[in-house]
C-alpha cells in the first residue's frame, strides 16, 4: 500500500496534468491520504465509484457489507484500532441515510472518519429525483463538516480538507456528497495536495503556560487528588505522557468508558470505572476529592450523574483539546486548554513526585466493599446460571488482555467495561456517547482490519446483536476472523432492569424471542457453538479462540441479572447503590 | 450565590457577531447551534464586514450569559466560522431599518405628517399618486412608536430589518485576522475567551 501511495506522491510533485474523471480522483484522494480499505455498498449513485474502483482493486481494498449501518460502524471500528482515518462509502438517498446513526456514533464518540456519498445529477437537485435526499442538511447537525460537490474540479481540494479535517484536532465525522456529473466529468487533474490548513478552522487551541503554572499548583497542594481520564488520551496518542503524569504525581486515577485502556487494567493507579455502572470508589470519592484533574474527557451526564451535586467540593483542572468542552457542563477552576499530549508534560515536569498513599488506600478499602457485595458473585458464581462476569472472567483467561474487545451496548457493555483486562491502548472499541445498539458486529469488522494482527472479539447481548446481524455474511464473504460473544438472557437486558428497579418490574416488550443463534452463524458458515452449563465455559471459549476464522459462541446467561453498582439517573455519585 | 452568578443566570438581550467565510451552507450550520438547544433566534443579519471575503452575521438572542458563552463556544467550533463574540446592549451601537407604506391620499389629509417624521426621523422615499413609502431606523422602541400610530391612520404594509450592531471597543476584524492567520499557522488561535 506504502509503495502505491508513493507512486501518487510522485506524480504530484511531477505535476503531470492529465484528463481524469471524478470519480478517479476520489480513488487517488483515498490512495494519497494513506487509505488501506473502505467499507460500503454500491448503487445507483455511486457506481461511476464503483467502476473505477475495478481498476484499483489492487491499490485499495473494498469491503462489501450488507447494510450501509454496518459501513460507517466498520469505519469506525477501523479508525478505532488503527487511529487512522476510517472511510465509508454509500449511495444517495437511503445509502446515504442508512449511516445517519453511524455518523452521529462517531460524532459523538470523536472518531475520525470520512464518509462519502453519492448524490443525483446537480441538475436534479432540488427535484425530488429517484433516490435524491439531502444529506447535506440531514448531517448538518453530526458531522464536524460536510460539503457537496458538484464539480469534478473540486474533487481533490475537498477531499483533503476532509480528511485533514477529520483527524486533526478533536477528530470527528465528515461527509462528502458527490454529485453523479461529478464523478463522471473528465477535468485536467493537476494531482492532491494534502491539506494542512484552514483559515476557519483551529484544530489546537493555544497553551497558556499560566494555566499550565496554576494546575501544577494546585496538584501540589492537593491532599486527595483525583484524575478522572477520557479518550483525549488516547485519541492524542498520550498514553505514555499520561502515564508518566500519574505516577510522578500518584494519583489514583478513573475512566471514562472510552478512555478505558490507555493504561493497563493492572496499573496500581488504576482505580476503575466512573459513573452510572462504573467502580464504587471512584464515584463515591469523586465527591471527596479536594482536586479534580479531567483529562480528555467531557463530563457526560452518565459520568457525573446529578450535575449540581457532582464534586462540589473540588477544584477541578480540566484538560481538553476543545475549548467548548470546558466549563460546558462542569465549570473549571484551572482550564488547560491544548492537546493533553503536549500539556501532559509541560504539567508532569511541574508537579512534585508524591504518592498519596492513604488516599489511595481509601480506594483500595472501598474496593474491597464492592468485591464482596458485587464483584464476587458476579465474576465467581457456584450455583445458577452463568453470569455475564464469569464469560468475561474466563475470556479474560484465555486472552491475557490482549485481544481487541468490541462490546454492544446495554447490559453486555456495562459488564465488559468493568471486568474486561486490557494491556494496551486501542484495545476497547464501543459506542459510548450515542449507545448505538447493532454497533458491535460491524465495528468489530473494521476492527480486525484496523489491527489485522491481533484477536477481536465482539461481546454483544441478544437484543443488539439482531440489529446488525446480516454483517455475518460480510464476515463470512471476506473471512473476517472476528470471535462473535452472545450473551443471550433473553431480554433486552438493561431495559428490564430499569423497569424491575423503577417500573415496578413491568416488562413492557423488553422480552426477546431470538432465533437459534449456531444455526444462524452455520448458515452463513461460521462456526459456532451454544454453551448454557458451567462446566462447558472454559472449553468453548479455548474452541473459540482456538478455531481458525470467525466463531460466534453463545452463552445462555441469567435471565433477570443487574449491573451493579449503579447510580439512577437523576442521582447524585454519593447515592451510589450496591445491590 | 453572588451578585455575579444572579447575572450570569438571568436571560437578557445578546447581539452575536460572527464573523465568517462565504460559504453555502453555513447560515443553517449557524442556525442549528440555536435551534439545537431550542433557543430563538429572534433576528438574524448577514452583511459583508470590514475584510473582503468575509462575511458578518448579527444574531439576538435573550439568553443567560452561562448560555451564552457556551454558545459562542460551539459557533467557534463550526469550520468556516472564523471568530464570534458576544455583547449585551451596552456594548454595541444597533439600528434596525422599518419601512411603512401609507395611502398617499390619507398622508396628504394628515396635517401633522411634516411633526410625525420630525419626531421620528422617518424620510420619505418614495411617493406615488396612491402609496407612499417612509424609512426610518433606529431602536426597537422608536420604530415601533411610528408603527403605532401609522396603524392608525390605515398603515398598508409594514417590514422591519434584522438588528444591525457595531461593537464599540473593537478595533475592526483586519488586524484581528491577520493575528488569526499567524496563530493558525504556527500554533492553533487562542481559543476561548467571549468579550476579547
Amino acid at each position: 500500500m506504502e509503495t502505491a501511495q508513493q507512486e501518487v506522491l510522485t506524480a504530484i510533485q511531477k505535476s503531470e496534468t492529465k484528463q481524469v474523471s471524478g470519480s478517479v480522483a476520489i480513488l487517488e484522494a483515498l490512495v494519497a491520504e494513506g487509505v488501506d480499505v473502505m467499507f460500503g455498498v454500491p448503487g445507483g449513485a455511486t457506481i461511476a465509484i464503483y467502476d473505477a474502483l475495478y481498476d484499483y482493486k489492487e491499490k485499495l481494498e473494498h469491503i462489501l457489507v450488507r447494510h450501509e449501518q454496518g459501513a460507517i460502524h466498520a469505519a469506525q471500528g477501523y479508525a478505532r484500532t488503527s487511529g487512522k482515518v476510517g472511510v465509508a462509502l454509500a449511495t444517495s438517498g437511503p445509502g446515504a441515510t442508512n449511516m445517519i446513526t453511524g455518523i452521529a456514533d462517531a460524532m459523538i464518540d470523536s472518531t475520525p472518519v470520512v464518509c462519502i456519498t453519492g448524490q443525483v445529477y446537480a441538475h436534479l437537485l432540488g427535484s425530488d429525483a429517484f433516490q435524491e435526499t439531502d444529506i447535506i442538511n440531514i448531517s448538518a447537525p453530526i458531522t464536524k463538516w460536510n460539503y457537496q460537490i458538484t464539480n469534478a474540479e473540486d474533487i481533490p481540494a475537498v477531499l483533503a480538507k476532509a480528511f485533514h479535517i477529520a483527524r486533526s484536532g478533536r477528530p470527528g465525522a465528515v461527509l462528502i456528497d458527490i454529485t453523479k456529473n461529478a464523478q463522471l466529468q473528465m477535468f485536467d487533474y493537476k494531482g492532491y495536495v494534502k491539506c494542512d490548513h484552514i483559515r476557519s478552522y483551529r484544530p489546537k487551541p493555544m497553551i497558556r503556560d499560566s494555566y499550565i503554572q496554576q494546575a501544577a499548583d494546585l496538584i501540589n497542594l492537593a491532599k486527595k487528588p483525583l484524575v478522572v481520564w477520557g479518550q483525549g488520551v488516547i485519541l492524542g496518542g498520550a498514553e505514555n505522557e499520561f502515564k508518566s503524569f500519574i505516577e510522578k504525581a500518584g494519583i489514583p486515577s478513573a475512566w471514562t468508558i472510552l478512555g478505558l485502556g490507555a493504561i493497563p487494567t493492572d496499573h496500581q493507579l488504576n482505580v476503575g470505572m466512573l459513573g452510572m455502572h462504573g467502580n464504587y470508589a471512584p464515584n463515591v470519592l469523586t465527591n471527596e476529592c479536594d482536586v479534580l484533574i479531567a483529562v480528555g474527557m467531557r463530563f457526560d451526564d452518565r459520568v457525573t450523574g446529578r450535575l449540581d451535586k457532582y464534586a462540589k467540593q473540588a477544584k477541578v483542572v480540566h484538560l481538553d483539546i476543545d475549548p467548548a468542552e470546558i466549563d460546558k457542563n462542569v465549570k473549571s477552576t484551572v482550564p488547560v486548554w491544548g492537546d493533553c499530549k503536549e500539556t501532559l508534560p509541560m504539567l508532569t515536569a511541574l508537579i512534585e513526585q508524591k504518592d498519596h498513599t492513604d488516599w489511595l488506600e481509601k480506594f483500595r478499602t472501598l474496593y474491597r466493599d464492592e468485591f464482596t457485595i458485587v464483584i464476587d458473585p458476579e465474576v465467581n458464581p457456584v450455583s445458577g446460571e452463568i453470569t455475564m462476569g464469569e464469560v468475561i472472567r474466563h475470556l479474560n483467561t484465555v486472552t491475557n488482555g490482549d485481544a481487541v474487545i468490541v462490546t454492544d451496548v446495554g447490559q453486555n457493555q456495562m459488564v465488559a467495561s468493568r471486568y474486561v483486562k486490557f494491556n494496551k491502548t486501542r484495545s476497547n472499541v464501543t459506542s459510548g456517547g450515542l449507545g448505538t445498539m447493532g454497533f458491535a458486529l460491524p465495528a468489530a469488522i473494521g476492527a480486525k482490519y484496523g489491527a489485522p494482527e491481533r484477536p477481536v472479539i465482539t461481546i454483544a447481548g441478544d437484543g443488539g446483536f439482531q440489529m446488525t446481524l446480516q454483517e455475518l455474511g460480510t464476515i463470512m464473504q471476506n473471512k473476517v476472523d472476528v470471535k462473535i460473544i452472545v450473551l443471550n438472557n433473553r431480554y433486552l437486558g438493561m431495559i428490564r432492569q430499569w423497569q424491575e428497579m423503577f417500573n415496578d418490574s413491568r416488562y413492557s416488550f423488553s422480552d426477546l424471542e431470538s432465533p437459534d443463534f449456531v444455526t444462524l452463524a452455520a448458515s452463513y458458515r461460521i462456526a459456532g457453538k451454544c454453551v448454557s452449563d458451567r462446566d462447558d465455559l472454559p472449553a468453548a471459549l479455548d474452541e473459540m479462540m482456538n478455531s481458525k476464522g470467525p466463531y460466534l459462541l453463545e452463552v445462555m446467561v441469567t435471565k433477570e441479572n443487574n449491573v451493579f453498582p449503579m447510580v439512577p439517573q437523576g442521582y447524585s455519585l454519593s447515592e451510589i447503590l450496591l445491590k | 450565590m453572588n451578585g455575579m452568578d444572579e447575572q450570569a443566570k438571568s436571560k437578557q438581550e445578546f447581539n452575536i457577531t460572527v464573523y465568517t467565510e462565504d460559504h453555502v451552507g453555513l447560515l443553517n450550520q449557524i442556525a442549528i447551534i440555536f435551534t439545537r438547544r431550542k433557543i430563538n433566534i429572534e433576528s438574524l443579519n448577514t452583511s459583508p464586514s470590514e475584510v473582503g471575503g468575509i462575511h458578518r452575521v448579527c444574531i439576538l438572542i435573550s439568553e443567560t450569559e452561562d448560555m451564552v458563552t457556551k454558545l459562542v463556544r460551539q459557533l467557534e467550533k463550526l469550520i468556516g466560522v472564523i471568530k464570534a463574540y458576544a455583547h449585551s446592549n451596552e456594548d454595541v451601537i444597533w439600528q434596525e431599518l422599518a419601512l411603512y407604506k401609507m395611502s398617499t391620499c390619507i398622508i396628504k389629509e394628515l396635517l401633522n405628517v411634516e411633526r410625525l417624521l420630525r419626531t421620528y426621523g422617518a424620510r420619505v422615499i418614495l411617493i406615488r399618486e396612491n402609496y407612499t413609502v417612509f424609512e426610518a431606523s433606529g431602536h426597537r422602541a422608536e420604530t415601533d412608536n411610528l408603527l403605532n400610530i401609522l396603524q392608525e391612520h390605515g398603515l398598508i404594509e409594514f417590514v422591519r430589518s434584522a438588528r444591525v450592531a457595531i461593537i464599540k471597543n473593537s478595533d475592526g476584524f483586519n488586524a484581528r485576522l491577520n493575528e488569526f492567520e499567524r496563530l493558525t499557522t504556527i500554533v492553533g488561535e487562542a481559543a476561548g475567551n467571549v468579550n476579547e
